[in-house]
């Protein structure tokens, strides 16, 4: 294998992993401010509880989240040398922004926040929770913008030619705010509340199932399905927003996601198909014209097509492109429909009655996690061949000066190391939901109490 | 080109990453010597006390070392691509030795079983030891600089080339520093038997950084001509090695009075004194090419468009004052000896 296709798979593969780890680092975030704000606000206990709790599940996601995402910044140097040189003015600056305007702030307050429960008052301490929050989503904006860039890029101009070509900015706020920064971001936001709050939902869903901490399980259960469900509703409109700007931006991508061919002429909407790109169709369930129709809301307009781009220009993985954006899509209008009916069982009274119901909620936390890999996935091999679009080529990007087998030995180190981590994650984060939230005796002395008085008024 | 305040802005940037890597090393540099001392304790409390010495603050310590990755990647972005994929091997040994080190601090406490710990405590004593080291073997090729082409593209190959005598004795030598400052930086956190025995440590920390600067300064000196040069052209800078001398000596002079707040003050005035002299070495230069001079990094060649170094120095003026407030936040509500009331996750 060749320096490129190694150094793709070590850069695909860390990203990835490194992004199973910062989007539930917000998510959980936000429920935890929402937890930690209650219980300043009511003074009840059980908030303080659940924020605790959380709290120790957070501190594992964040910790993994920092480790590989040093990575990330590093591997643009080592592998990327070309790139870094062509774009360092530009993502380079949102890079560094990240750190100073950011991840300092969170990292600062994390030790607060971790371990200052004894040491601050605890408004002090709700301030140090918002911002740890605060800050997770601030790196979000700086490194999705920077990713925007390389989808859009506006706001620069190219000096140099050959080996010297380098992008340099010309308008800060137009790179800032290049067409499609808003969109992405809004839509990575909503993508890591969902993967916070599901993995809470199943969390307090499978407690509920066993009979442990009950009544503050049911609690939490609720507060964290409303903000789920906003959420999920949320994230159906700003997918249709980042759909629009593709078309517009990047209509190669945009084809690739629906597997549309002809240069010019009305586009279906697959619900589900294969793409042969070979033979320039794709097969499936398909609504005439649907894409047409989602974007201009008339079934007759014609939409680009692979076609109207030459062979060099094209996404080498149209099929891959499909699949993965098809399987966000349908996992996104699950996690609608699944938090739209469990509250609506919680307005008939039956929400914590149906145990297939919250097994369902427990095995969720797995599909927004999947649903925000695979819209990565999309996006950036959607991306392809360039790695800043039309602008710089992926193959072009390399650092010159490394050789296969340096990228060969990192790689295995990093699929060895991170198979090992995965492992202690799953491990350690099994063991604090085992071991629950503290003084289960209380709260469940109460639920029993509570339940049985129910009971007896029932009857 | 452009002047503020009667300095050009690449320069400005310079002494901008200069400044970032300062307080990267001071900081980061006690939290890898607490670790390299770690194995030394035998107890368990005492080294779960030395954990808690660095838990709330480490987080923040590390920050300045992705602002300072991120300011060098946007400041002179030619310099980036080629340092990093030049020391591509380096590098990702650094980051491998940055993830175990993280998570063996938050995992250790995680389980009771003794292996459980031990294996913990073997992790971040190793990784710590391994980053001090490796950060100095990255700043020693720098130092001896390195075969570029027009393009500024690294033209050495192979895995072990980054393994050089200067780059390793400079690679020891900042192990030492970090093991003589992350000591006193312990001797301030803890108190009893543990500081006790970490006072014996000091000692041989200081003899061990002392002979090792010595041997590497000495090997600079007789082996690597271009080092000389500036001292050479400039004979009035003799001054900073001097007050070097003067920094390292006032360290055992304290700690013999144990005056160890003082002691801490001066380990972190040597580590910026150091890297003061590794400035004037450099500048204007960033990397120098011992193939052909001419392909050489400067921070001229190497930097970014003037527009982005005025608005990195914005983002300086307005984040580096909140990124010491918070700091200074987060150390003053866990100033002083560690106490068991905290929470351990």
């Amino acid at each position: 294998m060749d320096v490129e296709i190694l150094s793709r798979i070590q850069f695909a593969f860390t990203v990835a992993f490194h992004y199973i780890y910062p989007p539930l680092s917000i998510g959980i975030g936000l429920i935890m401010v929402v937890f930690e704000s209650m219980y300043i606000r009511t003074k009840n206990k059980e908030y303080e509880v659940l924020a605790k709790f959380w709290t120790k599940i957070f501190a594992i996601t964040f910790g993994i989240g920092v480790v590989t995402g040093i990575v990330m910044e590093f591997e643009f140097g080592t592998n990327w040398a070309t790139y870094s040189r062509y774009v360092g003015d530009i993502f380079g600056s949102a890079l560094a922004a990240e750190g100073i305007f950011a991840f300092a702030l969170e990292s600062s307050a994390l030790g607060i926040l971790l371990f200052g429960w004894n040491r601050v008052k605890p408004w002090v301490h709700l301030v140090a929770t918002w911002a740890v929050f605060l800050g997770s989503m601030f790196s979000a904006v700086w490194i999705v913008i920077a990713n925007s860039w390389q989808q859009t890029p506006a706001g620069y101009h190219i000096v140099g030619e050959g080996m010297q070509a380098r992008a340099e900015i010309v308008d800060f706020w137009a790179m800032v705010f290049n067409p499609s920064s808003v969109d992405r971001l809004t839509h990575v936001w909503l993508g890591a509340f969902l993967a916070g709050t599901f993995l809470i939902l199943s969390v307090h869903a499978y407690y509920i199932i066993k009979g442990r901490y009950v009544l503050l399980s049911k609690k939490a259960f609720k507060i964290t399905l409303v903000v789920a469900a906003v959420c999920s509703l949320a994230q159906l409109f700003t997918g249709h927003q980042s759909a629009e700007g593709v078309s517009e931006n990047q209509p190669a991508k945009l084809a690739a996601m629906e597997g549309h061919f002809e240069a010019e002429a009305p586009a279906d909407l697959y619900l589900l198909g294969w793409v042969d790109k070979k033979n320039k169709e794709a097969t499936g369930l398909k609504i005439p014209g649907g894409l047409s129709f989602m974007l201009d809301q008339d079934f007759e307009t014609p939409v680009t097509g692979l076609n109207a781009f030459p062979i060099e220009d094209q996404p080498s993985q149209v099929n891959a492109v499909f699949q993965f954006y098809h399987l966000m899509v349908a996992i996104g209008m699950f996690l609608i429909a699944i938090s739209l009916f469990g509250l609506w069982q919680w307005k008939r009274g039956k929400l914590f009655e149906k145990k297939w119901l919250l097994w369902t909620f427990v095995f969720t936390a797995l599909l927004p996690q999947l649903a925000n890999q695979f819209g990565w996935f999309a996006a950036e091999m959607g991306r392809q061949p360039w790695v800043v679009y039309g602008l710089l080529r992926t193959s072009d990007a390399l650092s010159k000066s490394v050789q296969a087998n340096q990228v060969l030995f990192s790689l295995i180190l990093f699929f060895i190391v991170y198979f090992i981590l995965f492992l202690l994650f799953v491990y350690l984060m099994n063991k604090k939901i085992q071991s629950g939230p503290e003084s289960e005796i209380d709260f469940d002395q109460g639920s029993l109490n509570k339940e049985i008085s129910e009971v007896i008024s029932k009857k | 080109m452009e002047t503020f305040l009667g300095l050009d802005y690449p320069t400005w940037w310079f002494l901008v990453v200069g400044g970032l890597f300062s307080g990267y090393a001071i900081l980061d540099g006690f939290d890898f010597g607490a670790g390299a001392w770690h194995m030394f304790f035998r107890k368990n409390s005492s080294r779960e006390t030395a954990l808690k010495a660095i838990d709330p603050t480490w987080h923040g310590n590390e920050v300045w070392l992705v602002i300072g990755g991120g300011s060098l990647f946007a400041g002179f972005p030619v310099f980036y691509g080629t340092l990093f994929s030049a020391m591509y091997t380096p590098f990702i040994l650094f980051l491998l030795f940055i993830i175990f080190r993280g998570i063996s601090i938050k995992f250790r406490n995680m389980e009771e079983m003794l292996w459980w710990r031990k294996m913990w405590d073997w992790s971040y004593s190793i990784s710590s030891i391994m980053l001090a080291f490796l950060l100095g073997v990255v700043l020693g090729n720098i130092l001896n600089g390195m075969p570029l082409d027009e393009n500024y593209e690294y033209i050495g190959r192979g895995f072990f080339e980054f393994l050089n005598p200067l780059s390793i004795l400079v690679g020891v030598t900042s192990l030492a520093l970090f093991m003589m400052h992350g000591a006193i930086y312990l001797l301030l956190k803890t108190e009893g038997e543990l500081f006790n025995r970490i006072q014996q440590f000091l000692k041989f920390g200081m003899a061990f950084f002392i002979i090792s600067y010595i041997v590497t300064t000495s090997y600079g000196f007789f082996y690597v001509d271009h080092l000389l040069t500036v001292f050479e052209e400039n004979q009035a800078l003799f001054v900073v090695p001097f007050l070097v001398f003067l920094s390292i000596a006032n360290v055992p002079r304290l700690a013999s009075k144990k005056q160890y707040g003082w002691a801490f003050v001066f380990t972190s005035l040597t580590i910026a004194l150091l890297l003061v002299i590794v400035a004037f070495e450099l500048y204007p230069r960033l990397l120098l090419s011992n193939s052909t001079i001419e392909n050489s990094i400067t921070i001229y060649n190497a930097a970014a468009s003037t527009k982005t170094l005025k608005i990195m120095m914005g983002f300086v003026a307005v984040g580096g004052p909140l990124v010491l407030l918070y700091s200074y936040f987060v150390y003053r509500t866990f100033w002083g000896k560690v106490k068991s009331d905290f929470e351990s996750y």
